[in-house]
């Protein structure tokens, strides 16, 4: 029984939760005893609150006892990526200048998960201040990928997609700035999407890069994913990002995609990323979902965005310049950590000792190189031409989708790395990103669905799904047509 | 040639505020330098014709009526400080020797 409950679909557990066949008392406790018994090995979570699970999924039972309707996902367990405030609850971001930290408030997307009755089983680890693709710059120890113990789970958001794989949790938010929630998903062969930028509320969820964050949901399946997706979307007062539009009908999509046919639908191959630095084995997966898309009914053919060649430069100007200015708040006045206060000591030298004993070698190169960038002298060749950049990406895909309807891409160029491998060469770190940028730049969505398993290592691969701004529903159809021609992934064996 | 000198880096830390050892300046110093001259790619083709972009969306000031709503407590606002009194933040001095 407990078996069958830690492999369920959230669409699954809630039917059972909803028609009185399972509690989600019993769901929650089956994935909290899966959390205890193999999180020693994966340390996908830095934060467990089986107290507050458990009280949740006792409300949940009792509407649902009571006849009561409630919300579509209410009494399913999630795993929340620890860069969202949970009031009460610890949230580190990853980092030490944040240890011990208890918010004073709910983001907007744990109140809307917390409303919809949805079990907030603990807080995942990840790379601090969400800045990586390994999980390894996490300052509590790098997670591990339950496919093998030994390579890493993708990062920033590697313990939400490590929690999916493991069978920890049905369901998990991720954040994505460069990448975060599709190359996780990708390198664990789960289902990660960044919706629209505006589409999910930023509000508590601590800022890197706030032209770029983009809450979202993270799933072993792509109707599940959806299901998430409408939970924590929609306009909020709160985030004058946010974008004062209905949400789009990602679920119907995904049911339709469902059915398997996606006549009509025109697909692009965008033919910068494939070839050199990429690995055969992702290509021949990339060309075998070609070939299933085609069965499908797709019209697919090559498009060319010369610009993204530059995305990734581009990034790495754009983020460090934000984050530098972002992470000013960290100055040990306010929350958080501080050291070297001993009396003789004046508020900036506070600081200094703080931001360097708080902050770990990543973020500190991030603001180092994004102050350099916005220094005078230097910010027109640096941080004013990755702006420029950024409207030839924008111009790219606003071509391409002139002609198509998504655009398609392997997630990553390479399958998961050993954990160590690429931890000493930042540059060979921020290739992991590569193909995942350019919608962050261009605020679209994008998403990244299993396409398998590379022939060559056996470890899972990635396909990337991108579509217009405030077309999430067409990337939608198109994953769920294709995950059900392919067949869903469960988890991996631990 | 580097694009970017030791004490350049040093100085950046200082900018930034953090206190970085002798060590971390090292490797920093190397790190950044293979950054740098990595991303100036962006120059190959941001010519002067093209306008930049600093935000996907299209942003607008956002207003709301200015009356008093609920919002976080004196308490609570300051249940994360390192160090309160009085109902404020403590913090170190402020003011220079000369001050």
């Amino acid at each position: 029984m407990t078996n069958d409950l830690i492999h369920a679909t959230a669409a699954e557990l809630a039917a059972k939760i909803h028609s009185g066949e399972v509690s989600s008392v019993e769901v929650t406790q089956a994935h909290l005893d899966r959390i205890a018994e193999t999180d020693g090995k994966v340390h996908a979570f830095l934060h467990v609150d089986a107290e507050g699970a458990l009280a949740q999924a006792r409300k949940v039972d009792e509407a649902v006892k009571a006849g009561e309707t409630v919300s579509p996902l209410a009494g399913v367990p999630l795993a929340l990526k620890d860069v969202m405030t949970t009031e009460g609850v610890p949230t580190t971001v990853g980092s030490k200048i944040l240890e011990g930290w208890l918010p004073p408030y709910d983001a907007t997307v744990t109140r809307k998960l917390k409303e919809a009755g949805v079990v907030i089983l603990g807080k995942t680890n990840m790379d601090e201040f969400a800045m990586g693709s390994s999980t390894e710059n996490s300052a509590y120890g790098p997670t591990h990928n339950p496919w093998d113990l030994d390579r890493i789970p993708g990062g920033s958001g590697g313990g939400s997609s490590a929690a999916l794989a493991a069978l920890q949790a049905p369901l998990a938010i991720g954040t994505d700035t460069g990448g975060s929630i599709r190359q996780p998903g990708a390198v664990t062969g789960t289902v990660g999407v960044k919706p629209t930028y505006g589409g999910v509320s930023r509000y508590g969820l601590v800022a890197f890069s706030s032209s770029l964050d983009q809450a979202g949901p993270c799933a072993r399946t792509v109707l599940d994913a959806a299901l998430l997706h409408e939970v924590i979307a929609g306009y909020d007062e709160m985030d004058s990002t946010s974008i004062n539009e209905p949400v789009p009908p990602v679920v119907a999509a995904a049911r339709e995609g469902l059915t398997g046919d996606l006549s009509g639908v025109r697909i692009g191959v965008v033919t910068q990323f494939q070839g050199e630095g990429y690995q055969p084995g992702v290509l021949r997966s990339f060309q075998a979902a070609v070939s299933q898309l085609k069965e499908l009914g797709a019209e697919i053919a090559d498009v060319s965005c010369p610009s993204f060649d530059y995305a990734l430069p581009a990034y790495y100007l754009i983020a460090p310049s934000e984050c530098s200015s972002n992470l000013a708040r960290f100055d040990a006045m306010r929350y958080g950590l501080r050291v070297g206060d001993d009396g003789t000591r004046s508020t900036e030298e506070v600081m200094s000792l703080t931001r360097e004993a708080g902050f770990g070698p990543e973020v500190k190169r991030r603001i180092m190189i994004g102050t350099y960038a916005l220094s005078s002298g230097y910010y027109d060749a640096y941080y004013g031409s990755a702006q420029k950049v950024r409207t030839l990406i924008t111009r790219d895909f606003q071509k391409a989708f002139a002609t198509f309807d998504v655009l398609i891409s392997p997630t990553t160029p390479t399958t998961a790395f050993k954990i160590g491998e690429r931890a000493d060469d930042p540059m060979a770190m921020y290739k992991a990103d590569l193909c995942t940028i350019p919608a962050n730049l261009a605020g679209t969505p994008a998403m990244s669905v299993p396409s398998g398993l590379s022939d060559e290592d056996g470890l899972p691969v990635g396909l990337q799904i991108m579509a217009p701004a405030l077309q999430d529903h067409r990337m939608y159809r198109v994953a769920a047509a294709y995950e059900a021609a392919r067949g869903a992934f469960g988890g991996a064996s631990l | 040639m580097p694009s970017i000198s030791r004490d350049e880096v040093a100085h950046l830390a200082k900018l930034a505020r953090l206190a970085v050892t002798e060590d971390e300046l090292d490797l920093f110093a190397g790190q950044l330098d293979v950054i740098l001259q990595s991303v100036a790619t962006v120059g190959d083709i941001a010519t002067a014709d093209i306008p930049p972009t600093s935000h996907a969306v299209p942003l607008t000031n956002v207003f709301r009526e200015d009356v008093v709503r609920p919002s976080l407590g004196q308490q609570q606002a300051l249940s994360g400080a390192p160090e309160a009194e009085d109902g404020r933040f403590r913090v170190p001095r402020i003011l220079g020797e000369e001050a």
